[in-house]
């Protein structure tokens, strides 16, 4: 059962994370064809509902596909199971998230 | 038949700790793996153990992993796998080995019944007989996967299996997904609980060895993303 939910935490956040990832590519390429200035980025981002949902949801999604990636790719590789690795890979993702939260709250307020 | 030249064949001897032993088989036409297995064990040596029962490609038992690949022996022709007439024989991989090319099939079997793969039934012989349609879309799920002779070639197959020792592979997965689509099944609701979670249908990696070495051109993997999309829908509706 538990199983069944990592499974479709981590497919949902793939899902959610596909069409980021292009925009993200696409926010990278636009920026860097047009020459924008960290200013004008910033001028772009700052106080924008759009960049900080976006981001936001980008950041959650990649904690939440990370922690359980590395989850299953501990349990096949070394034999670390159960509880305390549950708790491990959900730090990992808290980590992430805070990091990422962190980097999306200095572009956004 | 006709003896055309030598096999060189190397097949394993003894347990996990063993060595592969050469041996000198002549080569005829139609030769199966399985026919050169049993001319050293009646001719060469007699204390080679292997196992083999129908010689027809029905019962399972005859699987081996021959030249690195986990194959059907009985069905498998020399001059198919062995075009430079060397041949490689070893037990399969994923289940523990007894001895030559014996291996313990006692996990793959269990893990069967774990994944509750033993028909349900919900009617009594005094019931009529349930009425199926035979091009309905569960129908055809169901006989898509339904004619697995149990040979474990795809649980030897599988890295999943080797990584994840619980992990209930291919075969049990596949079992439980024909009866999943069974009309007359009464224990779905359990057997999807039994084979969904870490050790069940969510570990697949979608390799697809299972269908790539299947001797009966069976799809597991398909069968397996179909419990994995009915666990989703299931525990999304309260109901694993």
């Amino acid at each position: 059962m538990s199983g069944t939910w990592t499974y479709i935490a981590q497919r949902t956040s793939a899902m959610i994370m596909a069409p980021l990832v292009i925009l993200h590519l696409g926010v990278i390429v636009y920026a860097v064809r047009s020459g924008l200035t960290a200013e004008a980025i910033l001028g772009r981002t700052q106080g924008s509902l759009f960049w900080g949902l976006a981001y936001g949801l980008f950041v959650l999604a990649a904690a939440v596909h990370a922690a359980t990636g590395v989850r299953v790719v501990i349990s096949e590789v070394t034999r670390w199971r159960g509880r305390s690795l549950n708790l491990a890979v959900s730090a990992f993702g808290l980590v992430l998230l805070l990091l990422g939260g962190r980097a999306v709250a200095a572009v956004v307020l | 038949m006709s003896t055309m030249s030598a096999l060189n064949v190397s097949i394993w001897r003894g347990a996990a700790d063993g060595r592969f032993e050469t041996f000198e088989v002549p080569h005829s036409t139609n030769q199966t793996v399985l026919d050169v297995v049993t001319y050293i064990q009646r001719l060469l040596d007699s204390t080679l153990s292997y196992r083999f029962a129908c010689r027809v490609g029905m019962c399972g038992s005859c699987a081996m992993t021959v030249n690195g690949r986990p194959r059907w022996t009985c069905r498998t022709h020399v001059t198919k796998v062995a075009p430079d007439l060397r041949l490689e024989i070893a037990p399969l991989r994923n289940l523990p080995v007894i001895k030559d090319l014996t291996v313990d099939m006692s996990d793959f079997f269990i893990k069967w019944q774990r994944a509750k793969g033993r028909f349900a039934p919900t009617k009594t012989r005094s019931d009529p007989v349930e009425k199926i349609i035979p091009d309905s879309r569960a129908r055809q799920a169901a006989d898509a996967g339904i004619e697995c002779i149990n040979c474990a070639v795809c649980y030897a197959a599988c890295d999943v299996v080797t990584w994840n020792p619980d992990y209930l592979g291919p075969a049990a997965l596949n079992r439980a997904w024909t009866l999943q689509n069974d009309a007359r099944d009464g224990d779905q609701r359990q057997r999807l609980r039994a084979v969904a979670g870490d050790a069940g249908c969510h570990a697949c990696h979608t390799h697809q060895s299972c269908q790539e070495h299947c001797p009966k051109n069976l799809n597991p993997t398909a069968s397996i993303a179909g419990l994995k999309a009915a666990a989703f829908r299931a525990a999304l509706t309260g109901k694993l």
